[in-house]
């Protein structure tokens, strides 16, 4: 017990030098493909000091609006800012995205985080790799190839990979899709842990109870179109939307 | 079918014996194809790594050609380096025709379209997975390329292999630029081509022996390397 209360504290003590304020506004931003519009004129301003969860049913465009503010995808019309600023390399490299299936180089655990080190001028890898070894509880498996790994392990590299190089804004697409409750309560864990230390979060889950377990806030997001945007409990105890009393009584929503 | 027999005997004999000719046609083969095998590999792992992962003005008629350059007639690339090492060509002076060197760069000519083509479509298919990860990472080109040739590396030896396979088995090009000569650029192919039409089957046998027990062993080691890779679940 003593042991794991030491860890736990070593840890934060060490994530809470890496972060600060990168606050995100999104203007009238759409993203069309084929003739399908599939976000329509988003705004949003989101905070600093939350743990924002995206929410809405399949096909709302959640994991679409997630890639447009990390700039994987080019929006169709719009603006994506943060800190005021339109989305550079400088501003993406200070930014990490876990997709909800990982997608580790054909290396050892190790070499995977290795790789991602080696991009960035950081003086103190070793210790780096060591830390985000011991955070998401990989010690064990640091030689092992990425791709002889379970679901859960392997997203706990994926998570593990995107929080070494520290970055100011993780954002995660359903990281514990069809993962195992042990690994959803260790990658849980290390979100909460993360979002202590001041990094801001935003992530897409379809789990209500995972949701009511961590979110700060929630965008709900319904047919491309965010119909909800306000504090976790707020949302939960009182969903003003129909679409968002729907989909958390467990209705099917199309 | 007795002189058949017969002459497997002899082939067999030879071979056993360590035959000072043999031995020797062995070994030129084996530098000029893998000194042309290395040449194209330096040439071809970048190249198509970098064409599968670019885009620039040109990319789709450079994909195309060095596809179609994969079915380049050995004779056509055999008379195109003739024509550039021959006195009157722009290489003559360098004195090359009839040597290992001009046969080297036939083979070099001829199996650098099928790495470049081959690693294309291995780091294509590879980029294909690795790309939103590597955007997302901020991964420069040059980074990506290295990555990828190294994440790729048991399917890339298997394109080499290939490359080597198409080198080693070839006659019409290294006929024309190396001449044949003996002790100077007699190969197995060419000399299995002479010995044939002159009659002696037995030596024409033995070399076609040790050719086929290198194709095998090439495959064998593109089998063991799919094991190895499949094994260290690196696939």
């Amino acid at each position: 017990m003593h042991e794991v209360v030491s860890i736990t504290a070593h840890s934060e003590i060490r994530l809470q030098s890496a972060p600060s304020p990168m606050p995100l506004q999104v203007r009238n931003l759409t993203f069309a493909t084929d003739n399908t519009e599939i976000l329509k004129g988003i705004d949003l301003d989101l905070a600093t000091d939350h743990l924002t969860v995206l929410m809405g049913p399949n096909g709302a465009g959640k994991s679409v609006l997630l890639r447009l503010l990390h700039g994987l995808l080019e929006p169709t019309s719009g603006d994506v800012r943060w800190s005021g600023q339109p989305l550079t390399k400088a501003i993406r490299k200070e930014q990490a995205l876990v997709f909800q299936k990982p997608v580790l180089l054909r290396r050892s655990v190790s070499a995977n985080l290795n790789f991602a080190l080696g991009l960035r001028r950081i003086p103190d890898r070793a210790i780096r790799l060591k830390e985000a070894l011991a955070d998401l509880g990989l010690e064990s498996l640091a030689r092992r190839p990425a791709r002889v790994l379970s679901g859960g392990e392997q997203q706990r590299l994926a998570l593990a990979r995107a929080l070494i190089l520290k970055p100011k804004v993780l954002m995660l697409d359903e990281p514990t899709a069809n993962l195992d409750p042990a690994s959803t309560l260790l990658i849980e864990q290390a979100i909460s842990k993360v979002r202590r230390s001041g990094v801001k979060v935003i992530m897409i889950t379809h789990a209500p109870h995972q949701a009511r377990r961590l979110a700060e806030e929630v965008v709900f997001i319904h047919a491309g179109r965010i119909t909800e945007h306000k504090p976790a409990k707020a949302f939960f105890d009182r969903p003003e939307s129909e679409a968002a009393r729907a989909y958390l009584a467990g209705e099917i929503l199309i | 079918m007795q002189d058949f027999a017969h002459s497997f005997t002899l082939a067999g004999e030879l071979i056993v014996s360590g035959n000072e000719d043999l031995a020797e046609i062995i070994a030129l083969s084996m530098r000029v194809t893998a000194t042309a095998l290395g040449i194209s590999a330096l040439i071809g792992l970048p190249f198509g790594a970098i064409l599968a992962v670019s885009r620039f003005p040109g990319r789709g008629a450079i994909t195309v050609l060095a596809n179609a350059l994969m079915g380049l007639p050995p004779v056509v690339v055999g008379l195109s380096v003739y024509m550039l090492l021959s006195n009157a060509g722009p290489l003559g002076p360098l004195q090359l025709l009839y040597t290992p060197t001009a046969m080297i760069i036939a083979q070099a000519v001829l199996i650098t379209p099928i790495i470049i083509a081959l690693t294309r479509q291995v780091i294509a298919d590879l980029n294909a997975e690795y790309a939103d990860t590597f955007h997302s990472l901020v991964v420069p080109w040059h980074t990506a390329v290295g990555a990828l040739l190294w994440d790729a590396r048991f399917s890339l030896i298997t394109v080499l292999l290939a490359g080597f396979g198409r080198a080693v088995a070839e006659v019409g090009a290294v006929m024309i630029v190396g001449g044949n000569i003996n002790h100077v650029t007699r190969m197995m192919t060419t000399a299995i081509a002479l010995e044939t039409s002159r009659g002696d089957l037995a030596l024409a046998l033995a070399l076609g022996m040790v050719l086929l027990l290198i194709a095998l062993a090439v495959n064998g080691a593109v089998a063991f390397l799919r094991g190895t890779e499949r094994s260290a679940a690196h696939a």
